[in-house]
């Protein structure tokens, strides 16, 4: 990466494989918001504003719904609180940026790019030009997925429904969180998580998916708190 | 006729989305953090994203009479065997949504 055009580029082409699988992503989300009836500019507008598929998906069925706005910002929030343990990975990396660069660089953050930079960089020494590296990778994935909302608002209902193009949704959520997986505790989290929604889908609102997040992460945490608690006569069962 | 109730939800939808991701990236770097947030937050991803897989893998399109998706469940598997041991995005969504194209035109049932 010896100039910001190389390292832009660099990004991009390292961030390609992931900005590749969110073009059928895009497409159904705004398939699914002209289906479900929400004004098409809006629908743009809110993939402008918040750049998160799977919040506007979960937002897109909430306002089909006519949900309060209390529930659908809340349902926002849980479903992106992810993106704030990205934050926190990625603040190291951006220490020496200027303060400006860091929202435009918050506002672009995704899991794509999280997984990228966190796996292919050490923090402790991030690389020269790693800043246009990361730009060359966001600012791509950012065309790509309005590109493809605007396709899919405009067109996407276009797609016969047997072809299941929606199923691609929980793929990409797939690979994405089994790297996120990594301890005996992360399975419990997300096995108590699935379990929950699962039991909880025909709940309103989308009750499910909150009562799956707020399962899980309070799995995980008691799997650590029995794990530390020396004397625990839980512990030897475990 | 503009809706500005929907434009009002996607603004503070569009504040919070911004302000989880900001949140550490902007904190100075020797800002206090309490332990049970980032003890929280280790979860958090492990948790949602399962909780958003799980009824559209089992239950979405089921057949009718039926209320879980044998397909979706067994293509979910396949893709999650190929997922664990290649972490490819884009081979993982390939072969997840071959199988499952491939059981609906050649599965029993």
């Amino acid at each position: 990466m010896k100039t910001n055009r190389t390292a832009f580029i660099a990004g991009f082409r390292d961030q390609a494989p992931g900005i590749l699988g969110n073009v059928p992503f895009g497409l159904i989300a705004g398939a699914a918001a002209s289906a479900a009836g929400v004004d098409p500019w809006l629908a743009l507008g809110m993939s402008v504003i918040m750049f998160a598929g799977a919040a506007q998906l979960a937002a897109i069925s909430l306002m089909a719904q006519h949900a309060p706005a209390g529930i659908i910002v809340l349902t926002v929030l849980i479903v992106n609180l992810r993106m704030m343990m990205y934050s926190a990975a990625m603040a190291p990396y951006f220490r020496h940026t200027p303060a400006a660069r860091k929202w435009l660089f918050s506002y672009l953050l995704t899991d794509h790019a999280f997984a990228l930079i966190t796996t292919k960089f050490d923090k402790q020494r991030p690389p020269q030009r790693l800043d246009a590296y990361y730009f060359g990778a966001t600012s791509t994935m950012w065309c790509i997925w309005q590109a493809s909302m605007a396709l899919g608002i405009f067109a996407g209902a276009q797609v016969p429904a047997s072809w299941s193009l929606d199923f691609a949704i929980p793929l990409v959520f797939l690979s994405l969180v089994l790297p996120a997986i990594q301890t005996r505790n992360h399975w419990a989290a997300a096995i108590a998580a699935a379990t929950a929604a699962a039991f909880c889908a025909s709940l309103p609102l989308r009750l499910g998916l909150i009562a799956g997040a707020i399962a899980g992460v309070i799995v995980g945490m008691f799997m650590e708190r029995l794990a530390a608690a020396p004397g625990d006569p839980a512990k030897g069962r475990a | 006729m503009i809706d500005w109730g929907g434009w009002f939800t996607v603004v503070c939808a569009g504040a919070v989305t911004l302000g989880v991701r900001a949140s550490f990236i902007v904190l100075p770097a020797n800002a206090k953090v309490p332990g049970w947030l980032l003890q929280s937050l280790k979860y958090v991803a492990a948790a949602v994203l399962p909780a958003l897989i799980a009824p559209d893998v089992l239950f979405r399109d089921a057949p009718p009479g039926e209320w879980l998706n044998a397909y979706r469940i067994i293509a979910a598997l396949v893709a999650t065997l190929f997922a664990l041991r290649t972490r490819s995005i884009f081979g993982t969504l390939a072969i997840g949504m071959a199988a499952l194209w491939l059981l609906k035109w050649w599965g029993p049932f």
